[in-house]
Parts: C-alpha cells; structure tokens; sequence
C-alpha cells in the first residue's frame, strides 16, 4: 500500500483547462473523494494518477517515486472504470485473472488467488459465468474483483456505482467501505454525488471548474466550508445565503442584515465594503417569534423526522430544517434565529469565505 | 373526443398477417434470384445440343459431359482408333470416347481456379490486416488531419478503379508485376483497403476505449492491449469486412482480362474462353461457374453469424 502525491498537476486540452494546479496528498490507506459536477476535472486528474493522460505540467509521486510519465502499465494501480469495462469475451473466472496473467504467475496461482478474491467479494457461485448475463452489483464486484487480485498500490475508481439503481447504490456504498475497512488499501474515488463522498471517504476533495475548491475531512468540508461553491454543492437542501452590504474589521462579531445586528463567529481579516454573503446550514436555523428576522411560509416538505420549511424573507427564500411536530400553514409569518457559532460569511466577489473563529477553533461536532 | 384503441397485439411487433405476407415476399425475392443460379447448374449437367436446344429442355437426361470437358483437353480420333485402346479408365474417359475423342491431358481449369484462391484471399488477408492497423491507429489517436486523411482513403473510390486501367497496365509492365500473382494482390488490397478502413473504424470506434486502458493497466502494453481485448470484440466486424472484399477480389473481371493471361490468370477471364467443337461450350462454361461459387459459399455460411451482425453496421446491439 502507498501515497499518493500530486503537485501543482496541470491539463489543458487544446484551449481549455481541464485540471488548474492541483495540490493534495492521499496518505497510506486513506480513502479520499474527488467530488464535483460533471465536466469539473475529477475524472481527468484520477487518469492522470492512472497514467491514462499525461500532465501538461506538474508531478505525480507514489510512495515517493516520480510517476508522472510513467506508462499505465509500469505503475501497479488498479482502476475500477465507471462502465467496469469487464472483458466481454472472457468469463467472470478469466476476467479477475486477467491482470495475473500479464505478469506471468503461473496458472495454479492464478486459479487459488481468484477463488480466494472471489471469496471475499461473495461471487465465487458466479465464477464460471459469462458477464455479458450478470446484474448490475455483480459486475461491480467482478471489477472490484479484477482490481484487487493483484495488491495493487491503490485504487482508483471512476464513478463506479454511476450507473446503479439508487437502491443498490445504498448496498454497494456500504460494501466498498466495508472492503476498504479490511483491506486498507490507498483509494482515490471519483463521484458527482455527495452522499457517497461522505459515505465513504475520510477525504474529501470538492473541484469545480478544474480546481480543488476545498480538501479535508467530511466533517471539515460541511461545517467550514471554504468558498460559497462549497457551501452550496455539499448539503440538501445547501447552505442558505443571505446577501448584505458591507465591510468587515477583524475581531468584529456581528453583521447587519436588513439592519438587524446578527451574531457571527468574531471575524480573522478586515475586508473592504461590497457585497457579502451569511451563510446559514437549514439545520442551524430555529424559529423564534423574538427574532427580528421575519419572512412568511413560502412552503413545507415532509421527511418524517423534520421537515423543511421555505421562508421568503426579505434577502430572499431561506430553508430550515426543523422539528416535523409543528405544522404551519403558507403564509403564515415566522421570526428566524440562527446559531451564532454556526454561520459562515462569504464575499460574494470572490466566493471565498470570510475568516473567522468558525475556521480557526477546534470543533466538537 | 378520443377513444382508446385497444389492441390485442403489441404495437412494435408486426402482426401474423404481416408476417405471413413479409415472408412470402422474401420467398418469392428468394426464388427470382436463384433462378439465374439454378440454370447455370442445370446448364452444367446437360449435354452440349440439350445446352442449346430451344425451347429450353427443363426435362433431360443430366450428363457430367460439361464437368469432363471442363477438367479436360480432347482430341478428335477415328472410331477405328478409339476401337484399339485399351478399355477406358473413368467415367469422363468413356463419354468423351463416346464422341469420337480421347482425352489429351488436364485442361487449365485447377491452376486458374488456385491463382484464383490465391490472389483473391492473399489480398483479402492483405486488406483486412492493413485496414484493421489503420482504422485502430484514426479511432484511438489524434491523427493530424485525419478527417482529410479519412476522405483522402474514401476518395481512392470514388471513380471506378477500371478508369485508371492504362496507367496501371504501363505500370505494372514496368515493374514486371504483369500477369504476376504478387501483382494482382496488390492491386486488389489497394482496391480494397479504404473499404476496410471505412467499415473497420465504424466498427473499432464502437469498442469501448475503456477496455484497452483497462487492459493497459493491468500490466499490459498497448499492442498486447490491442491484441488481446480490441482484436477479439472486433472479429465481427473484421469477418464482415473479409467477406466484401473476398466478393470483389473473387469476382473481379476487368483487371484479371487486362493484366493476366498466363500463369497468374484468375478464373473469371478463363471461364469464358473454354471453346468447344464448333463454338462455346456452354456446359463446361457453365460447370466452371458452379464451381467458383463453391468458395465464397463456403466462406460466406462460416462466417454468416458475423455477416448478419455486420451487415446491419453495428446497429444491433449485444
């Protein structure tokens, strides 16, 4: 097992940019997440671990070696393609051997490592079948298989339950965490859906537009988002934004909406006058009749524990997840309070979050 | 107001009637085409005056006459010669001294039929292989100006290759490929090589690329990738493809007229010119055919799963 470490990776295809220098680390054993809207350059810098695209510029190490235009073959990764790419004209039993077969282990081997891997992954009933008839979570496992047989130095895995139903999905998730727990193999995970990032991943990376907008924990990721992309691709319902007008000093711990003072984190920098952002998570919001933020219902959704409750406010339609006790009915007028230690304040500019304590205290869930 | 149609049949798939009524007119198709064929047997059997006879006799007594004159040369002798040989040896033997003539040797027919085997698989093999490389080389790499390149390669077809006929004549007088197997490869793979790379990147670029990268990273290198996963999931296309230019190569006439008359002589300029006593011998002609369409016969039913996925470009899926 080994790190993986990328420095300042750069692709450009023709004029456009898919990867804008791109810097993390993925230590041995970690699972790490590559999480962003399609077309956000996830998909290409896992290639590029893999060796299927080479660099416009920067380095790729693994375990300390410079791979960076080391062909696919000389890297020892394994690549659990979003399609799973399983050989058609070979059977299950000769798929997951297949990557055996190039480094020249002889048959008797082969034979007992892929009866053991396909053990672990509880598809040794399906061995002899051909996988053009298998269901969708057994061709998962087949190249699952077909990744793991070789002990390879990591996995990279592109989207790999894309195309499952939303219910195997669920299973699947739980199986590959529960695979990565066992086998504690370095894993870099490509995915558009948050839910799977934060699933499985112990690291999370958020990229839009081919850069790494933030890069942490799950927890790190959701409750400190460092940009108004962040705060709003991660969550649902996302972040709420409430737009102000103003400057800010460092060591101030309050901002005024629609004239309101409102409590936040005591702000790190001094920032000049423009348009901001407070950014709310809908679980940090209580209503409270005391409260000097009003808005009336605009709407309600039911999810059996809470629900979530629109509000229009005057800085526009704002959603709070709250107790699913309470019915209220449209139109009705709500006073909203937020939890000061919760709120996040962006420039809307830049899209970057403001610092503040909510970044720099350690924090107790 | 609408009223639901309701139907007892599924709405894609054609009802019995039309069934019936498609397969009839396949049936009819079928036997209007193989009218021609079933002549050319029947012709093949028959006796040289039944061959002419008018009306055609479809009633007659069948003969191997027209197979005997076609492996053989004859020559006409006395009846008191014929009387003094010693018994005949076979069946042809004894029609032909029926006739007043005694077999002088093999007739050129095997050796045209072996230059045609020769010629018209070598340059299919030629082509398929060619095509195969250069339609994997435009579907999986940025070739520069590969859509001129592509057009360049259809272009080759785009007037009639008979129309270059002298140059081709002056050129391959020029080199010595004249009436040359060798020659006559070469000039049907480079008839047949933009129809190979054409069919064959329709069917490459189809196959997935992730198999090749998946390949590549389990250890493979990418003409092992190419060999082992590629080539494989390609053999439809491939066996299609040998199958259109088998067909020309076995049939072409203009150029094997042209360019060969000896040694590397194919079957279709031979056939014709096999004369009989006074005039065309219309039954051997004829036995010569029914022989030439052995072989793509042949080749067509082993390969006929691949020619019906094939046909279709593709279009059916998996």
């Amino acid at each position: 097992m080994s790190e993986i470490k990328i420095v300042n990776l750069r692709k450009q295809f023709g004029d456009f940019v898919a990867v804008e220098d791109s810097s993390f680390t993925v230590e041995d054993g970690e699972f790490l997440a590559l999480l962003g809207p399609s077309g956000c350059g996830k998909t290409t810098t896992l290639r590029m671990i893999a060796g299927l695209e080479l660099p416009t510029d920067g380095k790729i190490y693994l375990d300390g070696e410079d791979v960076t235009y080391n062909r696919a073959s000389a890297r020892d990764i394994a690549f659990v393609f979003q399609l799973f790419a399983l050989y058609p004209h070979m059977n299950v039993r000769r798929n997951i051997g297949f990557p055996l077969l190039s480094q020249g282990v002889p048959k008797a081997e082969i034979r007992a490592r892929v009866e053991e891997t396909a053990k672990l992954l509880r598809i040794a009933h399906i061995l002899d079948r051909s996988v053009s008839g298998l269901a969708g979570g057994d061709r998962q496992r087949v190249a699952l298989g077909r990744a793991i047989i070789r002990r390879p130095k990591c996995f990279l895995m592109d989207e790999p339950l894309g195309t499952l139903d939303a219910e195997f999905r669920e299973v699947m998730v739980h199986e590959l965490r529960e695979l990565h727990n066992r086998i504690h193999a370095t894993t870099v995970y490509v995915t558009h859906d948050q839910h799977e990032a934060m699933a499985m991943a112990d690291k999370i990376a958020v990229m839009n537009h081919g850069v790494i907008e933030q890069y942490g924990t799950p927890q790190e990721i959701y409750n400190r988002p460092a940009s108004m992309y962040v705060a709003d691709f991660i969550g649902s319902p996302p972040m709420n934004f409430m737009r102000f007008h103003s400057g800010l000093e460092r060591g101030t711990r309050s901002i005024f909406l629609d004239g309101f003072e409102i409590a936040v984190p005591e702000v790190g920098e001094d920032v000049a006058p423009g348009e901001m952002a407070l950014g709310v998570r809908p679980e940090h919001i209580r209503f409270s009749d005391r409260s000097p933020i009003r808005g009336a219902v605009y709407g309600s959704e039911y999810l059996g524990t809470n629900q979530i409750v629109a509000v229009e406010t005057a800085s526009g339609i704002v959603k709070a997840r709250v107790s699913a006790d309470h019915s209220f009915r449209l139109g009705e007028t709500v006073g909203l309070e937020f939890n000061p230690a919760k709120l996040a304040v962006f420039d809307c500019a830049s899209g970057r979050a403001i610092a503040s304590s909510l970044y720099t205290e350690v924090h107790h869930g | 107001m609408s009223s639901l149609n309701v139907t007892a049949h599924s709405v894609v798939e054609p009802t019995p009637t039309v069934k019936r009524i498609a397969g009839a007119i396949v049936i009819i198709y079928a036997l209007v085409t193989m009218v021609p064929l079933a002549w050319i047997f029947l012709t093949s059997v028959k006796s040289p005056p039944d061959s002419i006879s008018y009306p055609p006799k479809i009633v007659f007594t069948p003969t191997l006459e027209g197979f005997c004159n076609l492996f053989t040369t004859r020559t006409r002798q006395t009846p008191d010669y014929i009387q003094s040989l010693p018994a005949p040896t076979g069946a042809c033997d004894e029609i032909t001294r029926n006739r007043n003539m005694v077999i002088a040797g093999p007739s050129n027919y095997w050796p045209r039929f072996g230059n045609s085997l020769v010629i018209a698989f070598g340059s299919t093999f030629l082509a398929v292989s060619l095509g195969t490389l250069t339609a994997y080389g435009f579907s999986r790499f940025r070739v520069p100006l590969a859509d001129d390149l592509l057009f360049f390669i259809l272009s080759t077809r785009m007037m009639p290759p008979i129309a270059v006929a002298i140059p081709i004549y002056l050129m391959y007088r020029q080199f010595g490929l004249s009436d040359t197997a060798l020659g006559m490869i070469l000039l049907y793979t480079a008839v047949n090589v933009s129809l190979a790379v054409w069919l064959l990147k329709g069917f490459i670029d189809e196959i997935p690329r992730e198999y090749e990268e998946a390949a590549m990273i389990d250890g493979y290198t990418r003409l092992q990738a190419f060999w082992k996963v590629v080539l494989p999931q390609a053999t439809t296309g491939i066996a299609a493809t040998a199958i259109f230019c088998l067909i020309f190569a076995w049939n072409e006439y203009a150029f094997a007229v042209l360019l060969t008359s000896g040694s590397a002589q194919t079957a279709p300029p031979f056939i014709p010119t096999i004369i009989g006593e006074g005039g065309q011998d219309w039954p051997a002609v004829a036995a010569g055919t029914t022989i030439f369409l052995v072989p793509i016969l042949v080749f067509t039913i082993i390969l006929r799963k691949q020619l019906l996925r094939g046909i279709t470009f593709g279009a059916v899926r998996k």
